[in-house]
């Protein structure tokens, strides 16, 4: 479970939104039987605000001389006893005004039913449950009502992972207090080789997934998040550096809303593209057909959960097996592409004794990849248009699909993978060079 | 011109959308639909049924209806939160007979009385929670203070920057919106819309 530290949040959630718009129950509650309540409403001996709330004796009870009672009843108008009917419910008013609101439910009828009805109405206040929804329902709840009714309009197969990604986090930051959205993280990722960072917070982060799935979101024909803002160049890193910029304030929780309606727009909209995905996306430094993009914003979106998840110490899971293999499956497709542009800089090994033309088979690297989501790829060595071969394998790399995730996410280095490896040491290098050089701010 | 109740018209914009989008088989809809609902809906399921599974199966119950059945919401008759919440609700308390009456059946302990006062108890007790849930932010803000932080109402105005009269106000009008969750019948047929769920909210 996780810890739950923020009782002043209402749980409702986006829902909450409804609220202020009109009462919950019958009509007429809002008819306030006590009458009108001006300042003052004291009436008798009790002083104003703000002074002690102690009423003097009644004269003649000191002209007596006896010994004061305790609590003295305090003489307080019918309209003044009936406003404080809810607060001594409560108990949450003082002894004096306990008595006289005693005193007065002997005598007035009305009174009296209301001080039950309200005494009763106590009894039915319960601290929210804080029950976290498994997210696992999600997915299954949507299927069940979709084998039922099958959709004219389907959410595409390659959009289920960032659907279901982005309510998964989304679930994560509706638990999430207000302090804990500025709990420090670092951003960590690959880059020449070596690894980079930056320092942001929660919601930090947030606006980060925010203005990078705004590339897609501009893709598509919606708004983009940034806004007035203009950013040095058009990369997600720059877009992310002038957003945070932008603002004179550090990013708050509001950050949630926009992002979660972005995303909800960018799941809406990609129904309605028909086109199996094959859209070229722009990143600004680079471009995916959109089928691909929205899985890398799936991947992205898991690897920042993890990231808040992290920073405020709530657990979190991995996504579905069948959705990571698609985002394992996206990043085994981009290594060729990775390798050809290391080797390019000079990064990685020459290419192989024989050139290989597009197409054709060649040097290839077996990735096998356990555990849920797992499976086997071979990855072509020598050029990226060059199909993966078996009988040219010359290595042969093992290793968890979550471990594979982290290190294309930049989380892992290379060196530090834990892999099993078999055959050409130097393509095996390269490849896990290659996968950690995917990754990016 | 009277002026629009613009806070008004935005949730009942969304609810005519979403139900129109859901008609038409938009399976990001329910996707939506749930993000927004599933929390409302699992919370009262299980305060009714006070089990983590069989709350679950209403969630999955619900939204099925709803998904099935988009037009059966009439928006005219208040907004989608409210419709959610009373299938909910009859689902729930269905659910809860049923089990119990096949328990007793079975032999079970307890009485046809003592079965039909469960009910109630857990009918009212969710009802209560929407009432909570829904009210007036500013009543709900006053109880939790009052209640649950043991705050005398002279403290709760304080907090809340608000003049000690509108404090008792807030107090006695949100424990008076709270005490109509006792009022609707829970006989098995139960009514399309109990007072609870009834009204604006």
């Amino acid at each position: 479970m996780r810890p739950r530290d923020d009782d002043a949040e209402d749980g409702t959630g986006e829902a909450g939104g409804f609220r202020g718009a009109g009462g919950a129950g019958g009509a007429g509650e809002y008819g306030d039987a006590g009458g009108p309540e001006g300042p003052g409403g004291f009436g008798g001996p009790g002083p104003g605000d703000g002074q002690p709330r102690i009423p003097l004796p009644r004269a003649s009870v000191e002209d007596s001389g006896q010994p004061l009672p305790d609590v003295v009843p305090v003489v307080l108008e019918h309209h003044v006893l009936t406003s404080l009917l809810g607060a001594w419910a409560l108990a949450a008013c003082s002894a004096e005004e306990a008595s006289a609101v005693e005193e007065h439910i002997g005598d007035c009828a009305a009174c009296a039913d209301e001080a039950v009805r309200l005494r009763e109405a106590v009894t039915l206040l319960q601290r929210p449950e804080s029950l976290d929804l498994d997210p696992a329902l999600r997915t299954r709840v949507l299927d069940g009502c979709l084998e039922r009714r099958p959709p004219r309009i389907p959410v595409p197969e390659w959009a289920a992972p960032y659907d279901a990604e982005t309510a998964r986090l989304d679930a994560l930051l509706q638990d999430i207090g207000d302090a804990e959205w500025h709990a420090p993280v670092r951003l960590r990722w690959f880059e020449a080789d070596g690894p980079a960072s930056r320092r942001t917070t929660v919601a930090g982060v947030l606006a980060h997934l925010l203005t990078v799935d705004g590339a897609v979101a501009v893709g598509l024909g919606l708004a983009d998040p940034m806004g007035e803002i203009t950013a040095a160049g058009r990369g997600p890193a720059a877009r992310t550096e002038a957003y945070w910029r932008a603002s004179h304030y550090p990013p708050t929780r509001l950050v949630r809303a926009p992002w979660r309606e972005q995303s909800h727009g960018i799941v809406r909209t990609v129904s309605f593209t028909g086109d199996e995905g094959g859209m070229p996306v722009s990143y600004g430094d680079f471009e995916l057909p959109l089928r691909d993009a929205m899985l890398d914003r799936a991947f992205e979106c898991w690897v920042h959960a993890e990231d808040i998840a992290e920073a405020v110490d709530y657990p979190y899971e991995p996504p579905a097996a069948r959705h990571l293999n698609r985002m394992i499956d996206l990043a085994a497709r981009m290594l060729p592409g990775a390798l050809a542009a290391r080797r390019r800089a000079g990064l990685a090994a020459p290419g192989g004794p024989h050139l290989v033309t597009a197409g054709e088979p060649g040097r290839s690297l077996r990735l096998e990849i356990e555990g849920s989501g797992g499976g086997e790829w071979l990855i072509p060595l020598d050029a990226p248009g060059a199909v993966g071969s078996a009988e040219h394998e010359v290595a042969h790399v093992a290793l968890d699909g979550v471990e594979f995730c982290r290190l294309a996410a930049g989380h892992v280095p290379p060196a530090d993978a834990a892999a099993g490896q078999l055959g050409d040491r130097e393509a095996i290098r390269d490849v896990l060079f290659a996968a950690a050089s995917l990754s990016r701010m | 011109m009277a002026k629009r109740d613009v806070k008004r018209d935005v949730p009942m914009r969304w609810d005519r959308k979403m139900q129109q989008r859901l008609a038409r088989g938009e399976a990001a809809a329910l996707g939506e639909l749930y993000d927004r609902f599933a929390s409302l809906v699992h919370g009262l399921a299980h305060r009714v049924l006070d089990d983590e599974r069989a709350a679950d199966r209403i969630t999955r119950d619900v939204f099925a209806h709803v998904w099935e059945h988009p037009d059966a919401y009439d928006p005219r008759q208040g907004p989608l939160r409210t419709w959610v919440a009373t299938l909910t609700h009859r689902f729930a308390v269905q659910r809860l007979r049923a089990t119990e009456t096949a328990a007793l059946a079975r032999g079970g302990p307890g009485t046809a009385e003592e079965l039909e006062l469960k009910v109630r108890h857990a009918s009212v007790a969710a009802r209560a929670d929407y009432i909570v849930q829904s009210m007036p932010a500013p009543l709900r803000a006053a109880l939790e203070l009052a209640y649950f932080q043991r705050r005398d109402y002279r403290q709760t105005a304080a907090d809340l920057g608000v003049t000690e009269d509108e404090a008792r106000r807030r107090l006695r009008l949100g424990l008076q919106l709270l005490s109509t969750a006792r009022d609707a019948p829970t006989a098995p047929e139960a009514p399309k819309a109990p007072p609870g769920y009834g009204g604006a909210a």
